[in-house]
């Protein structure tokens, strides 16, 4: 309206209307995403400790991360078993938790509700649950263990246990995945399914022939976020490790080395190389995810 | 939407036929049906379980809790842990801390600002728009990590850690991900409404107010609901600005307790009382999970599709 007083050509006048309208985000994308950009890239290029000036070093950052023997390997090993175990496994149960709601069964909606929850509650409450309840001595799944004469398991005490126990956890909190698998599965045309009868296809058959391909899409949209979110897990093996990585440095991921020696060591310049190593690694691996897809994603009738 | 009749008329045949196979429900399908139902429960109670063993934990004393084999029922129930835990440390202060410093003022920023930008991109035609909205969507691939030290610094500089301001401000200037939702949810209001505004004499701002926010009650509930929660649990953002006691959110608070039992291995209580206080603020999240059960399995469904 005043717009139009000042005599500008509506062109122009959506032009500065819009710019208006997204002017908050465009304030933050500049002042606390491209400057923090830049200024992660200057500091992964010096010795910066907050205290004295940064010292230039060029690419030294980068050299010493990837020469390093006593932390990269532990840190990248433990980082890509995490990664690679728990991002498929955690989009399987989601999608067999979401295939089991969406047959004909009473009370869905409360197994629903039972399902998701644990996606939902704060993580520091799922930490202390599960070091209680996983603890070698006083823990409720060994007491039942040693109820049944069996021996105990050292879950989170033993290095081999911690990241497979990490991983059941992971397993255990995945609500949302299940969720948008439920959706995508309700969204199936019935007519495919009542096709697939009449040409006398088995459950499996149509599983496989239907379900799976009409999914797809979405199995990649949820393999990619929970690969992305396995490269930067952090809080949960932080929480139950009590910030220490342990036991014997099985839960240092990256994101915990990261985190340690930026503001435990204040190696902010080490950690800024890191964390743009960790974003090439990302981004990389989500080309290739998307590349292969071409084989076996179906962009078919599923909504896009 | 034209579609809808014949899915009806697909369903509705679905369900006689489904009726006619459940009455000549053969053994091989009987069998099938006890299998699911078994494999149904026994999954429920092994997801249920842990926040059983929390909440009845938090009732026990040390004696219940140290008792080989675990006690699943605690008896006598100690229902005063629950206070002594909220008092072993300032929880009042640190929940408070929580709702008014971080909570409400981040929902209040993230629903405001976002609704706005989103408007922005959504029902407004103008050059250089759907570039922006694309490298809007793309600073989502970006790593936390990355912006994680240089947002320290900046924040450092302002002279604003030990305050909510580094994870409030923000709020206030959007978050993509609600971006995204909100513009998607905008556009399936139809055009000849704003139009008709426009006609009357609205401005933007008035279309935007009067026509575009009260239709989209259900997304701007999600949004709201999301952010309250994702600060409720937020354990990252505080642990990096905030590290004076009286500052802390809840879940630094919670993380104090637990440092009891890591460095004194077993002090009098510990388990009961980090269990006490876990159950406690668990019990916030499952009030809103029952009450708006369907805006967040909507929500979260709305968020997947677009893959």
């Amino acid at each position: 309206m005043t717009l139009q007083r000042w005599g500008l050509r509506p062109k122009y006048r959506n032009l500065l209307l819009g710019l208006i309208f997204i002017s908050p985000w465009l304030i933050g994308f500049i002042v606390f995403t491209i400057y923090p950009l830049i200024s992660s890239l200057y500091y992964s290029l010096h010795r910066y400790d907050l205290l004295r000036p940064p010292v230039f070093l060029g690419l030294d950052n980068y050299i010493t991360f990837f020469t390093d023997k006593s932390h990269t390997p532990v840190v990248v090993y433990n980082t890509l078993y995490y990664v690679v175990l728990s991002a498929p496994l955690g989009v399987v149960s989601a999608f067999l938790l979401a295939g089991l709601l969406n047959t004909q069964i009473k009370g869905r909606s409360v197994f629903r509700a039972i399902f998701f929850f644990p996606a939902i509650v704060p993580a520091i409450v799922t930490a202390q649950i599960w070091r209680f309840l996983l603890n070698v001595q006083y823990g409720a799944v060994n007491g039942a263990l040693q109820g049944l004469g069996l021996s105990t398991i050292p879950f989170l005490s033993n290095p081999d246990l911690s990241k497979p126990s990490l991983i059941l956890i992971h397993m255990w909190a995945q609500g949302n995945a299940m969720l948008i698998f439920l959706a995508t599965l309700q969204d199936v045309p019935r007519s495919l399914y009542e096709a697939a009868t009449v040409d006398g296809a088995n459950g499996w058959h149509k599983f496989r022939y239907i379900t799976i391909p009409m999914c797809s899409p979405v199995i990649l949209f949820n393999l990619i976020m929970a690969f992305i979110g396995g490269f930067q897990n952090f809080t949960l093996p932080w929480l139950i490790s009590g910030g220490t990585g342990g036991p014997n440095q099985s839960t240092e991921f990256y994101s915990i080395h990261l985190y340690r020696r930026a503001f435990q060591n204040l190696h902010m310049g080490y950690a800024s190389a890191m964390a743009w190593i960790l974003f090439v690694v990302i981004v990389a691996f989500t080309v290739i995810l998307f590349r292969s897809s071409g084989r076996w994603v179906y962009y078919g009738g599923a909504a896009e | 939407m034209a579609d809808r009749t014949q899915d009806t008329a697909l369903y509705s045949s679905t369900q006689i036929l489904r009726r006619t196979q459940r009455r000549h429900l053969t053994p091989a399908g009987l069998f099938g049906q006890v299998i699911k139902y078994v494999l149904l429960i026994v999954l429920a109670i092994s997801f249920a379980l842990p926040f059983y063993w929390m909440a009845s934990s938090a009732l026990k004393d040390d004696s219940q809790i140290y008792s080989v084999p675990p006690k699943w029922i605690p008896n006598p129930a100690h229902w005063n842990n629950f206070w002594d835990a909220w008092n072993v440390r300032n929880f009042s202060q640190f929940s408070i801390n929580t709702i008014f410093q971080y909570a409400i003022p981040s929902t209040i920023g993230t629903v405001l600002s976002s609704a706005f930008i989103a408007y922005g991109f959504a029902r407004i035609r103008w050059p250089g728009r759907d570039t922006l909205f694309f490298i809007c969507i793309m600073t989502m691939m970006v790593p936390f990590q990355v912006l994680m030290v240089p947002l320290f610094i900046i924040f450092k500089e302002l002279n604003w850690i030990n305050s909510y301001r580094p994870l409030v401000v923000p709020a206030f200037l959007g978050s993509p991900f609600f971006i995204f939702m909100l513009r998607q949810f905008f556009m399936t209001i139809p055009q000849e409404l704003s139009d008709a505004a426009r006609i009357d004499g609205a401005s933007e701002f008035g279309i935007l107010f009067r026509v575009i926010l009260p239709l989209s009650r259900p997304a701007l509930t999600v949004v709201a609901l999301f952010t309250f929660i994702g600060a409720w649990n937020d354990y990252l953002g505080p642990l990096i600005y905030i590290n004076k006691m009286e500052m802390m959110p809840i879940a630094l608070g919670v993380q104090e307790l637990q440092r009891a039992v890591n460095e004194t291995g077993t002090n009098p209580m510990v388990y009961p009382h980090l269990m006490a206080v876990s159950t406690i603020i668990t019990v916030p999240i499952v009030i809103f999970f029952f009450l708006a059960q369907r805006t967040f399995i909507e929500g979260i469904s709305l968020t997947g599709l677009k893959g």
